[in-house]
């Protein structure tokens, strides 16, 4: 298949999924004629025609509320929501039904979704365009949040959401939409939702980060090892809920200290659940206090000052040496 | 350029066919069969005696809160008893009525309102969706569960029902906005019944009519006594068959009354006047069907008494199946049984930390 971007990455998801499952309906604002906005569904509509790629009217609550009812009767749709920012609004058939369907009806009806939605910052858009709220899904049992770094994950992670028998919410980090290109094999490819990865292997330090943040942590640890002779290992969450611990706890058994970076807000965040996890599993090995790289608890800036609320490679670095320092 | 009116294909009618002291508009007269209307006359009773019996197992203290249907028989029955088995049902949280006449197991509503989850256990065959609490989110589900109908090229139609107080939620707009435009077979049922809560009809919305917010969305719209079981019928009857055909959807205003409190935990004289209620009671939809079903020998009072023998020891028999289910029940394990289709680990770790609480002595 070649290099692929991550919107090239994830329409392949889609556009294999579709082929596959003729159950597999994508619904949105502008996903058809248009493409996406950011134009992850381009081709889906000339290809399976407007029955299964769905324009709908500009209604968030509706989105969801209208995939739960197809979810119900078998359907398997995948929703966008065009940015996070607006997700807030199906928030409430997200939580009240799609994630407590399963319990409610004693396992008759799990309602099997994707809630696509870019989030994160890096576009230079409006308010509302760029928040990190993944929180919100995380904190909710039932459902399942899932937030990919690159071009290869986000294709294999999707097609895993699209057959997941429960509702997941898909994060796409947009900063990383056409950030930079991945071999993403043609054949068929799944991640499991759950699992993470250790994407680069160390024994001094552990990073813990997810989607847009991920590449800037790989260049804290390269710039780690060039000036300072330190080996870190770094893991890439790739499912925020559920959480797996089990890489990260044991990571930092044998590093004994550990960044956590983050682009959502530092209170309350999915740091917090981390690094509750690594005193519950891993207290006696920390060498240092857990270290927090995040967005700050502020409504985040309008672009200009966007650069300054987001982690960058000079604050992972900072965060990383006071603790080795410590 | 002159100013002109414009056409908006649909009127707003409101239809009565018996009114409260039983005169009949024989030429609006539904076709019913005599089985029919004897079964809508039972289940009617039975589902009143039920709402009674269960406010008083409520302040028994044996059940907890529940929004009684009392008044709203005829607004329910009439409009579920067009279903065919297949179509679906999505009621809000006051729809017993509607939820017997399709079939739902009475000791499983009693098993919910007394807080177990148990209850809530939907059998493989049915097409009738839970109740829904927050008010107007079942709305959508109906628009899109409708279009899964569509797309799948079946026959069957979804029936919503909702309050006169969802009509002002957000997701009543978009639910019925996305079920016109793709024109899905969906019928949404308003049950009308003048409060939410304490805040009346009046203060929901300033429309005359809750009927002509079809207009709105090019769908039609219909206006019906709701305590006259004749005219619902009649209006669902158009209404199913038009989204049957594939002629979209279809909004029914039922002018009904809630009799009784909102739930349990409510007293209505803080808010509304006690003669309000006395007016009602007059329009009282079951012995207005019952002067029908008598003047078409149907019915007579000896049935009538021999009927409420006989749902007396049916409720009688369901509260005492109810109270066996409740003693067989309560593992509480089962909180963690229907999260997810697979237990993730975190939660595996959790049922294990709470299973180990619960073998532990104090």
């Amino acid at each position: 298949m070649g290099k692929m971007n991550m919107v090239e990455a994830i329409n392949l998801a889609l556009k294999q999924e579709m082929e596959k499952d003729g159950d597999v309906i994508v619904l949105g604002e502008d996903v058809g004629v248009d493409g996406g906005v950011f134009r992850v569904t381009e081709g889906l509509l000339d290809a399976y025609g407007e029955e299964r790629v769905i324009d709908t009217p500009l209604a968030e609550s509706m989105i969801a509320g209208a995939s739960v009812g197809m979810a119900i009767h078998g359907l398997k749709p995948v929703c966008e929501i065009q940015f996070s920012g607006f997700s807030y609004i199906s928030f409430h058939q997200m939580e009240a039904h799609a994630a407590r369907y399963r319990a409610r009806t004693q396992g008759r009806f799990g309602i099997q979704m994707v809630l696509r939605c870019p989030y994160g910052g890096g576009v230079r858009a409006l308010e509302h365009h760029s928040e990190s709220r993944e929180a919100y899904y995380a904190h909710t049992p039932g459902l399942k949040t899932v937030i990919p770094s690159g071009p290869r994950k986000a294709r294999a992670l999707l097609v895993s959401a699209i057959r997941d028998p429960d509702p997941v919410i898909f994060y796409e980090p947009k900063a990383a939409y056409r950030a930079f290109r991945e071999e993403v094999p043609e054949d068929e490819e799944t991640f499991p939702i759950g699992e993470s990865e250790i994407v680069r292997e160390g024994k001094d330090i552990t990073f813990i980060t997810y989607g847009a943040m991920l590449q800037r942590t790989l260049d804290a640890a390269d710039t780690l090892q060039e000036e300072d002779g330190v080996e870190a290992e770094v893991i890439d969450l790739l499912t925020v809920s559920p959480m797996d611990d089990q890489k990260f706890t044991e990571s930092v058994r044998k590093t004994g200290h550990v960044v956590i970076v983050h682009e959502a807000h530092r209170s309350f965040g999915p740091g917090a659940e981390m690094a509750a996890r690594l005193v519950e599993k891993s207290f006696l090995y920390l060498e240092a206090p857990i270290r927090r790289v995040t967005g700050y608890d502020v409504v985040i800036p309008l672009y200009q000052r966007e650069k300054d609320y987001i982690p960058d490679v000079k604050r992972i670095l900072h965060g990383a040496r006071e603790t080795l320092e410590f | 350029m002159p100013k002109k009116e414009i056409d908006l294909a649909y009127k707003i009618e409101h239809l009565s066919i018996l009114d409260e002291d039983g005169e009949l508009d024989s030429d609006l007269e539904p076709d019913i069969s005599d089985d029919l209307l004897v079964k809508m006359h039972r289940t009617m009773l039975l589902t009143r005696r039920f709402d009674e019996r269960m406010l008083t197992l409520q302040r028994q203290g044996k059940m907890g809160t529940f929004a009684p249907i009392k008044g709203q028989e005829a607004s329910q029955i009439g409009a579920a008893a067009v279903l065919k088995e297949k179509d679906w049902l999505a009621p809000s949280f006051r729809e017993m009525a509607a939820e017997v006449w399709r079939g739902k197991s009475m000791e499983n509503i009693l098993l919910v309102y007394a807080g177990f989850n148990e209850g809530g256990l939907i059998p493989d065959e049915s097409h009738t969706l839970p109740v829904c609490i927050p008010v107007a989110t079942q709305v959508p589900h109906a628009a899109g569960l409708a279009y899964a109908i569509k797309f799948k090229k079946e026959e069957n139609v979804v029936m919503v029902f909702h309050g006169d107080g969802a009509t002002s939620e957000g997701d009543f707009h978009e639910g019925l906005n996305f079920a016109a435009v793709f024109q899905t077979p969906t019928v949404f049922v308003c049950q009308n019944n003048q409060w939410a809560i304490s805040v009346p009809r009046s203060r929901q919305t300033h429309s005359k009519t809750l009927a002509q917010k079809a207009l709105a969305y090019g769908m039609p719209g219909i206006q019906v006594d709701g305590n006259d079981i004749l005219a619902v019928y009649s209006a669902a009857k158009d209404a199913v068959e038009r989204a049957r055909s594939g002629d979209g959807p279809t909004l029914i205003e039922c002018i009904t009354y809630r009799m009784s409190v909102h739930t349990t935990a409510d007293d209505p004289s803080e808010y509304r006047d006690e003669e309000e209620v006395k007016e009602w009671e007059k329009r009282d939809p079951i012995t207005r069907f019952q002067k029908y079903l008598k003047q078409k020998d149907l019915l007579s009072d000896e049935d009538i008494d021999n009927l409420e023998e006989e749902i007396k020891s049916d409720i009688k028999d369901v509260v005492q199946s109810w109270e066996e289910k409740m003693e067989d029940l309560g593992d509480p394990t089962d909180m963690f049984t229907y999260q997810y289709a697979e237990l993730p680990p975190h939660l595996v770790a959790q049922k294990e930390e709470f299973e180990a609480m619960l073998s532990k002595k104090e």
